[in-house]
């Protein structure tokens, strides 16, 4: 609101000022109108541009689970309230990593393949960029995305450091597929183990299928190299999978006849289930959504037209529709989709709002091509152990109080 | 549609896809270099539930006690009960709870696991600077301290995969995929 009324007060004195020059004619005292910059010769080029002074408050928000005792344990989340359109930008892109970011030295760097295959092959990273190549847009997920909104009192932070393990980037490599034909697939073959050269090793089986299918490897990110957060020199990317899965700095895939079990697909990222049991090998990521403006913490300024605006992705493919609720989930309309016709890749939602100044309980909910429906968060919460916390994909709520505060609550 | 029907559709979609980028009338490019088996014994240090990979050396958990005390208790505490970091013991018979504890002990289905896990990546400040025989003797330290092999039996590549972990039975696996609910 502030800023709307010093717009206007603005035009007022650009309006009255053109009326007193059109009076007094060329010869006035009164200087041209101007703000500080319009005055003074700007700034030179920079190799490597960086956001305005003023929005340098945008960055990832951090989870680091065990302090600093372990700084690169845990995740820095993309902050998605303060984000628009579909692709994120490389500087926020989420990082979800073990132990840290490794230095890696790409002339040093080697990925071997080997195991069930005909021939054990070892590349360089140079060896690597000669492929052709292709270019996708894909989301990236952590499963460990919105455990943040499972704590038993909903927490009262932004929409990212709930939700911002969620990403999206143009990739561009070459199909995984071309390595593994060249090091020639055994029959007995069904998995492939995948391993990073950070030092945690960070390594996960995947199925041959999907190996064979569209896994990409990934050189490049938004049209500049993977940065070193994100994998560099080289990352696998699952397209639509537990973004986990994507190892990151990889170095070795083995293929095997059967699972691995590593730490990273026994002990975590499992599905912990009430009876005590636990699913295992859920890859694929569920449908989902949510709205990032207005989102919590937020604060609405004036009454009347506000968009409601977030995003929505599924790991089973498109996005078919998504539907907002102003009241809790009792009425929904259909909001309109940028991205639409892309894959497992983020879509853009939007829905136009007129807010009286009462209260309102927000909520979006996305359905895939497969018919996949985003589920309510007390189903989802049945469903799993109480300390589950991978793949949440249920329906997040904001509640709006008639100050405009916006307030993260479970319904 | 199944997953693999769609997997089935998404092959020829990329199939296609590729062929726009790489000419039929050309040969695929290959650069992979020829590797000695010697090499990758070096690399290969990934431990599937059987066994195989397995390198030679053995410990108990009374030897597995120094490593610990030396390697490990700053961060998962004396005996495994964990603070900072994650709790290495306990919890057996927890996980159908309102508060399940998930350890090595309660929760992890193969041994096999926690040998290939700390060889790769324990201690976290230290990585791949322990001696297999340590690794032995400190996997043998967190099994016994769960209650799963005595103090002496001795952990190498035959008998470490054979340790039957509580847990065992305790998963679902979800691929091929499976409908929720
Ligand atoms: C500097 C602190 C530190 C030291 C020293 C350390 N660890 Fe860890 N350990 C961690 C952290 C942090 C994690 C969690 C890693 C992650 O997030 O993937 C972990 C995870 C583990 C896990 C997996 C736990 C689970 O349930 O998933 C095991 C097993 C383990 N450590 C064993 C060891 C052993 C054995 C040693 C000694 C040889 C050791 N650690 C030394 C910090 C440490």
């Amino acid at each position: 609101m502030k800023d709307r009324r010093l717009f206007l007060r603005r035009s007022a004195a650009v309006v009255s000022g053109a009326v007193a020059a059109a009076l007094v004619g060329r010869a006035s005292a009164e200087p041209l109108a101007g703000e500080p910059w319009e005055r003074v010769y700007g700034a030179g080029f920079t190799r490597y541009g960086q956001p305005s002074r003023f929005e340098q408050p945008v960055g990832r928000h951090f989870g680091q689970p065990y302090g600093e005792l372990a700084p690169g344990s845990g995740a820095a989340l993309s902050p998605i309230e303060a984000l628009e359109g579909i692709i994120t930008p490389n500087p926020v892109h989420f990082i979800r990593s073990h132990s840290g970011t490794p230095d890696i030295d790409p002339k040093a760097h080697r990925l071997y393949i080997h195991g069930l295959v005909d021939r054990p092959l070892r590349f360089s990273v140079d060896a690597l960029l000669h492929y052709p190549r292709i270019t996708r847009t894909y989301f990236l997920e952590c499963s460990g995305n919105s455990s943040r909104a499972l704590t038993p009192q909903p927490a009262q932070v932004p929409a990212g450091a709930m939700h911002g393990n969620i990403s999206c980037a143009e990739w561009t490599g070459f199909p995984l597929r071309m390595l593994l034909e060249e090091a020639g697939v055994r029959p007995q073959a069904k998995w492939i183990l995948a391993e990073g050269a950070d030092s945690a090793h960070m390594s996960r089986s995947v199925p041959l299928e999907k190996a064979l299918d569209d896994a990409v490897i990934a050189l490049y990110q938004n049209g500049e190299r993977l940065r070193p957060e994100q994998g560099y020199p080289l990352r696998l990317l699952l397209p639509g999978w537990e973004g986990n899965m994507s190892v990151k700095w990889l170095r070795r895939i083995k293929l095997t006849d059967e699972p691995t079990h590593t730490k990273d697909e026994t002990s975590k990222y499992t599905d912990a289930l009430p009876d005590g049991r636990a699913l295992q090998f859920t890859f694929e990521m569920g449908v989902k959504s949510v709205i990032t403006r207005p989102s919590s913490t937020m604060q609405l300024a004036e009454r009347g037209f506000q968009e409601i605006s977030g995003i929505a992705w599924s790991g089973a493919g498109r996005v078919r529709r998504v539907e907002v609720s102003t009241d809790g989930g009792k009425t929904w309309a259909e909001a309109a989709l940028t991205g639409a016709e892309r894959p497992r890749a983020l879509v853009r939602f939007r829905y136009p709002w007129q807010w009286n100044g009462g209260t309102a309980l927000l909520q979006s909910r996305a359905i895939d091509e497969k018919g996949n429906v985003q589920p309510v968060r007390r189903d989802w919460v049945a469903r799993y152990a109480p300390d589950a916390r991978f793949h949440n994909n249920s329906i997040v709520s904001w509640a709006v109080e008639t100050d405009g505060r916006v307030k993260h609550v479970y319904a | 549609m199944s997953t693999r029907s769609r997997i089935a559709i998404g092959t020829v979609l990329t199939l296609v896809a590729c062929a726009t980028a790489q000419r039929a009338d050309q040969p695929a490019p290959r650069y992979g270099e020829p590797v000695s088996a010697a090499e990758l014994a070096r690399w290969d240090i990934s431990i599937p539930p059987g066994g195989a990979g397995l390198p030679a050396g053995s410990g108990t958990a009374r030897e597995g006690l120094k490593v610990y005390e030396q390697h490990c208790l700053a961060c998962h505490g004396a005996k495994g009960v964990g603070k900072p970091a994650d709790a290495l013991a306990g919890g057996i018979g927890s996980l159908a709870t309102k508060t399940p504890l998930r350890t090595v002990g309660s929760y992890w289905p193969y041994s096999t696991t926690l040998f290939d896990y700390v060889r790769r990546a324990m201690p976290l400040n230290n990585p791949l600077s322990l001696s297999d025989a340590d690794v032995y003797a400190v996997s043998a330290y967190v099994l016994f301290l769960n209650g799963i092999i005595a103090e002496d039996t001795v952990m190498n590549a035959q008998t470490l995969p054979q340790v039957k972990m509580p847990n065992r039975e305790g998963f679902i696996s979800d691929w091929p995929p499976r409908p929720r609910n």
